[in-house]
């Protein structure tokens, strides 16, 4: 059984970095072969189960990936606090099965162009993500933005882990 | 130590409550200037523009360093430790997905092994 408080264990860190003013990359490893990563991140039944953080309060309406070049995603969530969802979409630009995918985010006019890597390292994937925005000023605010959204609390993602942990496979 | 703490954002809150050094601390953001450099830009006068970053200054939100006759202003340590905030938390918006995304993998992971890999996938 893993302890998750707070501290993840060594080699299944989450590094990310402000690679320069208009970049972000984000490194993870994960204990699957690359071709099971793609499939989670490509398929909306099993990307609904992992793209939305619990502490967000927030719950996917929809989920639509048409994974290929020139094809369009659809997000769409409700927030706790009600109001309107809200869409997150853009465009596939490029799709290299197992290895890579590149996609717009065009909710925003200032929206980056996100480039995943999966990096199979002998039953491991090694998965490199960079948000390149159009300038620094669209980076900052990004951030920001993301800041107010987010709660200091992170209590449910340890009940969340708990509960996934205690079962439930094939939710 | 709360005192301190209060006067400090008393301090932040009264340089943040100007346009200006609004202002200034946007094109900070974006780079380094000379107070001069400021001054144009906001259409000041170099003591106008001295006093305002002396406000920054003093809020530990702007830095200042005197080469030659050229006094450049930077962000101040106070903004970088903001920065590093917003960091840590994309950070772990990120590690949080991740951690979920490990439990559908393990799941995957589970199920080829139970019905064997189907081939030509």
């Amino acid at each position: 059984m893993v302890e998750k408080a707070g501290n993840e264990p060594t080699g299944k860190r989450t590094t990310s970095e402000r690679r320069s003013e208009r970049e972000m990359v984000i490194t993870r490893t994960f204990d699957a072969p690359a071709r099971l990563v793609f499939q989670a991140w490509t398929t909306p039944g099993l990307f609904k189960q992992w793209w939305v953080p619990k502490s967000s309060g927030a719950t996917l309406l929809s989920c639509e990936q048409d994974v290929r070049v020139g094809g369009s995603y659809r997000l769409e969530f409700a927030h706790p606090q009600g109001g309107a969802p809200m869409a997150f979409f853009g465009r596939y630009l490029e799709v290299v099965r197992d290895a890579r995918l590149v996609w717009t985010n065009e909710e925003s006019a200032d929206g980056a162009v996100t480039t995943v890597t999966f990096e199979d390292q002998g039953g491991q994937t090694l998965l490199v993500m960079r948000e390149l925005y159009p300038s620094k000023e669209a980076l900052d605010i990004a951030i920001e933005g993301m800041d107010e959204a987010m709660p200091e609390t992170f209590e449910q993602l340890d009940d969340f882990l708990l509960a996934m942990a205690a079962g439930a496979p094939g939710r | 130590m709360a005192q301190y703490s209060q006067s400090r954002f008393d301090a932040s809150f009264g340089a943040l409550s100007d346009p200006t050094r609004r202002g200034v601390l946007e094109q900070l953001m974006r780079a380094d200037a000379s107070i001069s450099d400021l001054a144009e830009r906001f259409h000041m006068t170099l003591t106008g523009m001295s006093k305002h970053i002396g406000v920054l200054e003093q809020a530990q939100l702007v830095a200042t360093q005197k080469v030659g006759r050229v006094r450049t202003c930077s962000l101040g340590s106070r903004r970088l430790e903001e920065e590093a905030a917003w960091l840590e938390n994309y950070r772990r918006l990120w590690a949080e997905r991740f951690d979920a995304l490990d439990t559908v993998l393990e799941d995957l992971k589970r199920k080829e092994k139970r019905d064997g890999r189907k081939s030509g996938q």
